[in-house]
């Protein structure tokens, strides 16, 4: 909403110091965004006649426009528009003139011939957004005075407001006012007009069919209008205001819409029709699927059954309710009887007309938030008052309609507001007294007191507020954010990460030990994606995405990590090592999607050997197991160097490299060696702390044991065959050579441990270690592992 | 004989000074204080000798020369080794800047790096951290936070809503949370007062990409439930994170908003130090209604709660101009902080 400060000064002596003006409206949660100065006369800038205009055989775009500023001298401007005609007043912007967006007048023309000056649009006046013509001046202007002295343009001041879904009443000039006013101790003006009939009966009348839709509609007729321009000062403001000037009717309609947020719409009587030769008036309804009617734009609008339209008497459509007129009924030069219709709509039906026909008009969205309909009569009082102006002769009918629906708000609404709850809730320690001197000026009139609870009137124009706490808001506004005190609570709970979330941090902190970089892909994917990481392709959808290469919900990370790498591969990064904790969302039967927390590793230009080491290190880090199967390779990974991790009985992740086939969907060059891990399994419990075993201070002695193991069988099985046999001596394991070649059997390969024994008491024997190594070529031989000489 | 002693010694410092390598160290030490060494024939002669008086003169002589030589050949020795050493040193010399290695550390995300912070201003002020699913109910996302269906603040979220069907429930009920304010009502149904949570998280608006714009993007929400909470003690809490997060220099203010959620409800704004007014987040008390949605009894207990963008935290910090960087995953980008 956009407040122009000298119209906001009718209605109380708030001033001109707009930084005060500024920061009392935010503090009122009226925030002001923008302050914009409008209004100023561009100096240099003169009324000018056209003389005459005259083409240049050279210049196609532009014409030559010679004019009189006054002096009598012929002037000679280059001029790119050609609205203007001989005899038109145009603001001419003369040789040294600074305009407005910096650029300065000077002599400088076209093949060589001078420009004595430029024409201006509006736009390049500054009082507009119009550039398709040089702005025309009232005709009977005098030549050679500022442009501003005849278009009577004072400096000013526009606040732009940007007002929150619950103060329908400051789309008004009058509810910016009344809470201004109120904050600043000020005497509130509000109009107040009275309405006099001064004329027979002349009846538009008014049948509401839709009452839960429309809960007020008046129709009251006036006559002897004569449709022509608004009054000056009526014109300057609301230019000022960023409103075009059409009518003095249409003004005065916008005018009264303005400055009493009430919507309003005059209809020209002499084309309602009536039924079968009855009298004309007004039927409010719903449409019928694929009603048509044009607006007053000049479109056709198409309607389903949820949208209401004012129809004539004879059930014509002749405006969509609350959100613009029809183009067959309205306003004419012609005009000189108007039915002047102000009403009252339900909000939420006006909304959602509005979306589906993408119109959104000053009224709709006035309408859609609630206005006050008990502030009808007071529009209807002012219309008049503000059109009498213009047209003195004009008669307001007996006879005015007055139709109520089921849906019409009650006028006197009211709640109880206990000073107890306002202190409870704020931290004050407010009086009843306190309370009602902040809450009367704004129309929250209390009654009742001192004792609780307080009996608060709730205004019309204040649909928001319906319950105690709505006013508690009120008294806290009023009183004023900045006077409530700040304290902050004692937590009686200690501050703390829960223990998936302190492992979260752990893993998060491993990963970044090794090296790989966190990444954040887009979870949402294009419907083929899943399919091309060779994933199921079931997923969760958006049903209304913003493009439909985002509408599939990932049910892995594994898709964008790859993307990922392909990014960067493309960027000349390659050997990418990233991961990734973030939500997957496969479908699921609940109320909710399976959604989970999972983990991804890639490492870009690495084989599956590096995916393990990270895998060990997290395990070893978060102290948890699982079991490695490589027969049980997931969908998309590499089929001989990839297996799956379970726990229990749940697959919890999976390790290895990525399928070549999805490497080449994605357009990935190098190998991926990837971790993946369901993070319910690993990060939910804490397991047992670490505990404390001895370090021997004992000599320790090695011993060096090479196996020939088909290659059928896991190098694992042999790892624990070895630590099987060593017992409690062996204190360090480390595979130090795998080897395939001469000297070994084809289908077979060499793996070279060495064993670190330790007794924790004692010095070992030779005896010790010969048993460790008898035990381990036991064990070992049980499925064919036979040592090497 | 004492003469020849005399010469014999001389001779023998003489060798042990010019001794070159620790290995002709070794070979004068054998030579000259060996059983069968230069020195050690003079005790030999020491028989022939006429008196006592003249036999213990030259023994001690001899012991003399032969301690001499000792001390003589044990600092050579020592000298020898030290310049070995530093020989040794010397030859290894070596330009450290010569190396242009890659660094190894991982970087964790920006907006993580935001994230971890702010749990950690929260938790340092009594703050435990919970968190919701990503994918949510109509009931929680909206509903359970005063916007019945219909309710037209509902139409400023931009929402995007998914296919999932709960059982017996009907289509276009589940969605995409819009904001992490759904944590608050599970974490009321979920704990009994005292509550004092903060719910970062990832959420999601239908919103075209641009630099200010994702349609996903991170929120955290703060929630405290308690007997006797007022107004006061949620700016107070505004102004104790904000100066802990953004520094001591810092000034907030609360100034009246509308959020349907919370009633009082205000945006929660910091004056920098060169003045100007920032808008971070909404804030409010709990609105009666929403206590009760979560189970909790708006009589005998008030609550307060706000939110901010985490995202635009991690933009401030690093002045980062195009948001949408932050989900490239170039790791150009990516190294940078």
């Amino acid at each position: 909403m956009k407040i122009l400060l000298s119209w906001l000064n009718e209605y109380g002596d708030f001033g001109d110091d707009v930084d005060r003006l500024s920061d009392a409206l935010t503090s009122l949660g009226l925030a002001v965004e923008n302050v914009e100065h409008v209004g100023a006369t561009v100096p240099g800038v003169v009324t000018a006649r056209v003389v005459r205009t005259e083409s240049h055989p050279d210049a196609a775009k532009v014409h030559r426009v010679y004019v009189d500023a006054g002096d009598g001298v012929e002037r000679h401007v280059w001029c790119g528009a050609f609205n203007m005609q001989v005899g038109d007043v145009l603001p001419l912007a003369t040789l040294g003139t600074e305009m407005p967006n910096g650029m300065t007048i000077s002599r400088r023309g076209i093949l060589g011939i001078d420009s004595e000056g430029m024409l201006c649009s509006t736009l390049e006046l500054g009082l507009g957004d119009d550039h398709s013509g040089i702005m025309i001046l009232p005709p009977d202007a005098p030549l050679g005075v500022p442009y501003g002295e005849v278009l009577g343009l004072r400096p000013d001041v526009l606040l732009d407001i940007d007002l929150t879904r619950n103060r329908p009443d400051c789309w008004g000039y009058v509810g910016v006012a009344r809470d201004l006013a109120a904050h600043l101790g000020l005497e509130f003006r509000p109009p107040t007009p009275t309405l006099a009939v001064t004329g027979g009966e002349l009846v538009a009348g008014v049948e509401i069919v839709d009452g839960d839709r429309c809960g007020r509609f008046t129709s009251t007729v006036i006559s002897g209008v004569r449709v022509g321009p608004s009054a000056d000062w009526m014109a300057q403001r609301l230019r000022a205001a960023g409103m075009r000037p059409i009518s003095n009717v249409v003004d005065v309609s916008n005018y009264v819409m303005l400055e009493l947020n009430q919507p309003n719409h005059a209809y020209d009587l002499a084309t309602l029709r009536g039924p079968e030769g009855g009298p004309p008036g007004f039927r409010i309804r719903l449409a019928t699927e694929a009603e048509t009617m044009t607006t007053l734009d000049g479109e056709q609008r198409t309607f389903t059954a949820d949208d209401l339209l004012i129809c004539d008497a004879a059930d014509r459509p002749i405006g969509i309710a609350g959100v613009m007129g029809g183009l067959d009924t309205e306003i004419t030069d012609a005009t000189t009887t108007v039915a002047l219709e102000m009403a009252w709509f339900a909000p939420l039906g006006i909304m959602q007309t509005a979306q589906r026909l993408g119109l959104r008009s000053e009224a709709s969205a006035r309408n859609e938030r609630g206005v006050d309909p008990y502030g009808i009569d007071v529009s209807i009082a002012r219309f008049v008052e503000l059109l009498r102006e213009t047209c003195p002769d004009l008669v307001v009918h007996a006879g005015a309609a007055d139709g109520r629906g089921a849906s019409l708000p009650d006028e006197h609404r009211s709640c109880e507001l206990r000073v107890t709850e306002v202190n409870r809730v704020l931290g004050t320690g407010l009086t009843a007294a306190d309370i009602t001197s902040l809450l009367d000026p704004i129309g929250f009139t209390v009654s009742g007191g001192p004792d609780e609870p307080l009996t608060v009137a709730l205004p019309s124009w204040r649909p928001d507020c319906t319950e105690e706490i709505d006013v508690v808001e009120e008294v806290a506004r009023h009183h004023g954010y900045d006077r409530i005190g700040r304290e902050v609570p004692k937590s009686t709970v200690h501050g703390h990460l829960s223990v998936h979330q302190q492992r979260r941090r752990l893993l998060r902190q491993v990963l970044l030990g090794l090296g790989i970089s966190e990444a954040m892909p887009n979870p949402f994917l294009a419907p083929d994606t899943a399919e091309k990481a060779g994933l199921d392709p079931t997923a969760v959808s958006i049903t209304n995405p913003l493009v439909a290469d985002e509408s599939v919900l990932r049910t892995s990370l594994r898709p964008g990590m790859l993307r990922a790498v392909a990014f960067n591969e493309s960027h000349r990064r390659t050997g990418a090592r990233l991961f990734e904790i973030g939500h997957v969302y496969p479908p699921g039967e609940g109320e909710l999607p399976d959604e989970y927390e999972a983990l991804c590793v890639v490492l870009a230009g690495d084989e599956a050997p590096a995916a393990m080491a990270v895998w060990r290190e997290v395990a070893a880090a978060l102290g948890v197991g699982a079991r490695l199967d490589q027969s049980q390779v997931p969908p998309g990974l590499h089929a001989t160097r990839s297996a799956t991790l379970s726990i229990g009985r749940d697959v919890a992740g999976a390790v290895g490299e990525v399928d070549p086939a999805v490497l080449d969907a994605f357009e990935v060059t190098e190998r991926v060696a990837i971790l993946e891990l369901h993070l319910g399994y690993v990060l939910d419990r804490e397991p047992k702390p670490a505990r404390w075993s001895a370090v021997s201070r004992s000599p320790s002695s090695d011993l060096d044991l090479a196996f020939a193991l088909d290659d059928s069988i896991p190098a694992e099985r042999l790892d624990k065959a070895i630590r099987q046999g060593a017992g409690n001596l062996l204190v360090d394991l480390d595979l130090f050579d795998v080897y395939r070649g001469p000297g070994v059997d084809e289908g077979s390969r060499s793996l070279a441990y060495r064993l670190r024994l330790q007794a924790p008491d004692r010095n070992l024997t030779d005896a010790d270690v010969a048993s460790v190594r008898d035990a381990c070529i036991a064990a070992a031989g049980k499925f064919g592992a036979r040592l090497r000489s | 004989m004492i003469e020849d002693l005399n010469v014999a010694r001389d001779a023998a410092l003489a060798d042990v000074a010019a001794a070159a390598s620790l290995d002709d160290v070794a070979a004068l030490d054998a030579r000259l204080l060996g059983k069968k060494g230069e020195l050690a024939a003079f005790k030999r002669q020491l028989g022939s000798l006429a008196s006592v008086d003249e036999r213990k003169a030259a023994g001690a002589a001899v012991n003399e020369a032969l301690a001499a030589v000792s001390v003589a050949l044990d600092e050579r020795r020592a000298e020898l080794a030290a310049a070995a050493r530093s020989a040794a040193v010397e030859s290894e010399r070596l330009d450290l800047t010569e190396f242009t290695a890659r660094p190894a550390r991982g970087h964790a995300h920006v907006v993580t790096q935001a994230w971890e912070r702010l749990e950690d201003v929260f938790i340092g002020l009594g703050y435990q951290v919970a968190e919701g699913p990503e994918v949510e109910t109509d009931w929680f996302n909206f509903e359970a936070l005063n916007m019945a269906d219909g309710h037209p603040a509902r139409g400023e979220f931009d929402t995007l809503f998914v296919d999932h069907v709960a059982p017996g429930g009907t289509p276009g009920h589940t969605l995409l949370r819009t904001h992490t304010s759904p944590v608050q009502i599970r974490a009321m149904q979920a704990m009994e007062p005292p509550i004092y949570i903060v719910a970062p998280g990832r959420v999601f608006r239908r919103d075209t990409p641009d630099a200010t714009h994702m349609p996903v993007f991170h929120q955290i929400e703060g929630l405290v439930v308690d007997r006797g909470i007022t107004m006061a003690h949620l700016a107070g809490t505004i102004e104790a994170f904000t100066k802990a997060f953004f520094g001591g220099n810092v000034e907030s203010r609360l100034r009246p908003s509308y959020f349907p959620f919370t009633e009082p409800s205000a945006e929660f704004d910091i004056r920098r130090p060169n003045g100007d007014w920032l808008e971070l987040g909404g804030c409010g008390m709990v609105h009666p209604a929403v206590l009760r949605a979560g189970g909790i009894d708006p009589e005998e207990y008030t609550g307060f709660a706000f939110g901010f963008g985490i995202d635009r935290m991690a933009v401030m910090r690093h002045q980062i101009a195009d948001i949408r960087d932050m989900y490239t995953n170039d790791l150009r980008f990516v190294e940078q902080f």
